[in-house]
């Protein structure tokens, strides 16, 4: 298929940026959104330009490495990662408008790629269980309730990507933050740092409600 | 020149760090021989980790708990993004919490035995020890692996053995065990212990008087070289595998700082060990970037067929059971699909070789539900295998639940890597490599969900104990000097490569000299080597290296945030690194796990292992730039589990 493409330039944090237009040919659809970027990149480089940049790192969906605003949308029109993204979810003769995050806490470094250290941050400031290396009792002393492991791997799961700060209209990061939050507190082994990870916290009947929720 | 193939050998290379004694005595004894430092002291030390996934993670966090200053690096935007995360499997653990009959000693024995004869007894018993205290740090860190109803750990079994010893978070133990390894590592940020440096990637290392001191970074945001100086340096990088293009690694992963370390002096040991794993999913076409591995645990429940007669192209469900083989089930009837890996991606080739591929080109073979969806219901499918499911039909738009998924053989890890002793220090002192980055525990091929346990026992618990040892004999008073004639060498190396880089102004793009090597790679070092194909390959290297420095084009300056320079500066370890990687398979005329030399089969086509010429560690010495390695053999003794031909039959 052939698109038209309408990406995000910006040289450096300092330099204001703008939207370049680009034409794509012979886009199969069987390509990831990302492979569609790499080709569009080839032909940049090899007509001597500087190759659009984004991040981008394990393309299996898992890392959180990549971070595009496609149409509008965080990760755009599926729900799943950017470079879990197929080009079948395009039509011939689609215009794509690709934007890096836009949120004040992740700077735009260039082109597409912003600064997401504030998630770190985020993580530094309690999202663990002080736990030193050597110091584990045996892992079956502390038996943990099915539903409460559950519980709590789903919002482990979280990649750290930071759609959900690109895609709220405040920017706000209070679900990546409350992933971690009800990971680390509904488990045992996170209970003594409940109190001090977060100032407050569900009680503990909001949280058994969810977990029996179908 | 002289010819590559050429090669001298050196000097025995001894491991001298192994205590005697039992096997079982031997890590007990040498953390007690090893000597301490002082914890008041510590902090005086600063020690250098270079990569953030499970070892690097690990291994940061460890030391700085232990009160190291530790200045730690990584490429990514985040220590969280380290390829650990795409780890899907599990992690095995001797726990025997099934009471299956499992022991220390087994997953010792299954190990030394998976790896085919070709790892160190020693460091593959200490890495059983150690199994059992990963999980229970793991849980205590708040890792949510899976549990049963009664509130305990559940486990799974993996290819290769007969126990179920694989402890597990959905498809996504990797990226649990990596966030447990980063919020530890976080916290020792927060308090001051870690320095971090996010972005910033290794491009040389410092030996200073024939010690490793410190290394030359480039800041991947601004484009400056810098310099960051320390008493020992760990490596823990990852593997090699990009090297082919094509693989189950990240985008980004790469040799460059083991490379850099092997220029310098590291030895680089069983380069030509790499797997390739049984079950990715097929490649589409041209643009392909990477492959995208499906779990070897859907080989517990999935059934691998191919149609019984060639060139069948009927769609699955139209060809009836009786027209179907179960290759691996016919052949290995013990095991069945559970054959170790390099047995189960050589059959996948083999029945592809024949013409009974499926799917595109005919380069794949199907992995089929039915059977387990009838027997434990879709409900109980989904339960294990639902995420994975959704990735397969997100990248090839099929449903698995009705179509058979169809898998093939890709790269997926290497157990070569920087050589190591009992303490993971590599010959260079003060050098340590650590996880995928070093060759010790996985001999000729790893066992699924062996991997993360090396990685964190690594950081967790053997190099934290051992690194004492080497800090405490080598007080380093002094600090390096910026202006010492090693540390200018360095960076001046560094900075001309990368001038030249930009300079060269050539017609071909980082990524088309990468897919070329990589293919002549997949071709030639690939699941089948031989003698004639991997000549052929070390002729063409050179070919391609010398049309790199000719036409490589490289748009930009290295002062800004500049994606092809980064891609372009592996490329080129990567053209150094197959060469290598080559003559040592040239150079191991017998087969031995991931490593299939087509000369060394028995009549009926499995491969033969060579112990009486082969029972050793090849350790590469570097000398120049397309210039003849010199081979230091580490021999090696089996006293506990005595080399046996593998038969999974």
């Amino acid at each position: 298929m052939k698109l038209t493409l309408r990406v995000w330039r910006q040289q450096n944090p300092e330099t204001p940026g703008a939207m370049a237009t680009y034409e794509v040919d012979n886009i199969s659809a069987d390509m990831s959104f990302l492979e569609m970027l790499d080709t569009l990149n080839e032909e940049l480089t090899l007509a001597g330009d500087e190759p659009v940049a984004f991040d981008h790192d394990c393309r299996e969906g898992i890392c959180g490495a990549c971070s595009l605003v496609i149409n509008g949308d965080a990760h755009g029109p599926e729900r799943t990662t950017t470079c879990q993204l197929h080009m079948r979810s395009f039509a011939d003769g689609d215009t794509i408008d690709i934007e890096p995050w836009r949120a004040s806490a992740f700077p735009v470094i260039k082109d597409l790629v912003v600064d997401r250290s504030s998630f770190d941050r985020i993580i530094q400031s309690g999202g663990y269980i002080s736990a030193p290396t050597g110091t584990a009792p045996d892992a079956h002393a502390t038996p943990v309730p099915k539903p409460d492991a559950d519980f709590a791997f789903e919002h482990a799961e979280c990649i750290g990507c930071g759609a959900c700060v690109a895609a709220c209209p405040n920017g706000s990061a209070m679900l990546f933050t409350s992933a971690k939050v009800n990971h680390l507190n509904v488990l045992p082994q996170g209970a003594p740092e409940r109190e001090t990870r977060s100032w407050t916290w569900w009680p503990r009947w909001t949280r058994r409600a969810l977990a029996a929720a179908p | 020149m002289p010819d590559y193939t050429q090669y001298a050998t050196g000097e025995p290379v001894v491991d001298t760090k192994a205590p005697e004694g039992p096997v079982n005595e031997r890590w007990d004894t040498r953390r007690f021989q090893a000597k301490l430092v002082n914890p008041a002291n510590r902090r005086k030390h600063t020690v250098i980790v270079v990569g953030t996934g499970l070892a690097g993670g690990a291994a940061g966090a460890t030391l700085a708990e232990q009160g190291y200053h530790v200045v730690q690096f990584c490429f990514q935007d985040s220590p969280r993004r380290a390829h650990s995360v795409a780890a899907q499997g599990g992690i095995n653990a001797a726990k025997n919490y099934r009471n299956d009959g499992d022991s220390i000693h087994r997953l010792f024995y299954d190990t030394v035995k998976g790896g085919d004869f070709r790892a160190r007894e020693s460091n593959v018993h200490r890495l059983a020890q150690i199994s059992v205290e990963i999980i229970d740090q793991c849980v205590a860190q708040g890792v949510p692996f899976a549990r049963e109803y009664g509130g305990l750990l559940d486990n799974r079994s993996f290819g290769g053995v007969q126990v179920s010893r694989t402890f597990y978070a959905r498809g996504q133990t990797g990226q649990q065990l990596l966030l447990g390894a980063y919020q530890a590592l976080s916290r020792q940020i927060a308090s001051g212990g870690v320095e971090l440096h996010a972005r910033t990637e290794m491009l040389d290392l410092i030996v200073v008087d024939g010690k490793a001191r410190g290394i030359v970074t480039r800041d991947l945001v601004t484009g400056k070289i810098d310099t960051y100086f320390a008493d020992a340096v760990v490596l823990a990088t990852g593997g090699y595998g990009n090297v082919f293009y094509l693989s189950t690694n990240a985008m980004n992963s790469n040799a460059t700082a083991i490379w850099r370390a092997h220029r310098r002096g590291a030895y680089m040991a069983n380069p030509c060990f790499t797997q390739i794993h049984p079950t990715c999913i097929p490649r589409t076409g041209d643009h392909q970037s990477k492959l995208t591995l499906m779990s070897e645990s859907l080989r517990n429940d999935g059934r691998i067929w191919v149609p019984k007669a060639k060139g069948d192209d009927r769609p699955a469900d139209k060809i009836p059971e009786d027209e179907r083989d179960y290759y691996l089930e016919r052949i290995y009837p013990a095991f069945g699909n559970l054959v170790p890996r390099d047995i189960a991606s050589r059959a996948a080739k083999n029945v592809c070789d024949e013409g009974r591929g499926v799917g595109p080109g005919g380069q794949g073979v199907y992995l089929d539900f039915a059977e387990a969806i009838q027997r434990m219901g879709r409900k109980a499918v989904e339960a294990k295998y639902g995420n994975l499911f959704d990735m397969y039909q997100r990248i090839t738009d099929e449903d698995p639940y009705t179509v058979p998924m169809r898998i093939y053989p890709a790269v997926h890890y290497t157990m070569g890597g920087l050589w190591v002793d009992y303490d993971l220090q590599t010959t260079i002192p003060g050098l340590f490599a650590i996880g995928e980055a070093n060759f010790s525990d996985h001999g000729a091929n790893r066992l699924g969900a062996s991997a993360l346990m090396q990685g964190l026992a690594d950081g967790y618990f053997v190099l934290p104990s051992t690194i004492n040892d080497y800090l405490a004999r080598n007080p380093h008073t002094d600090t390096v000097d910026a202006a010492h004639p090693a540390v200018a060498e360095a960076v001046a190396e560094t900075e001309d490569r990368i001038n030249l880089l930009l300079s060269v102004d050539g017609d071909r793009t980082p990524d088309s000299f990468h897919r070329e090597i990589g293919e002549l790679m997949w071709e030639y070092c690939g699941m089948a080597r031989t003698d004639d194909g991997l000549r052929k390959a070390l002729a063409r290297i050179p070919e391609i290296r010398e049309e790199f420095w000719r036409r490589i084009k490289v748009p930009g300056t290295g002062e800004q945030f500049n994606q092809s320079l980064e891609k372009a500066n592996r490329i080129v370890d990567y053209l150094e690194l197959a060469e290598l990687m080559c003559l040592d398979a040239l150079h191991r005329a017998e087969s031995c796990g991931g490593h299939f030399r087509e000369e060394s089969q028995t009549p009926d086509g499995e491969a033969e292992r060579r112990d009486e010429e082969f029972s050793y560690a090849a350790a590469w010495e570097f000398t120049a730039t397309g210039g003849a390695p010199v081979l230091h053999k580490e021999d090696l003794v089996f006293e506990y589990v005595h080399p046996t031909q593998r038969s999974y039959a």
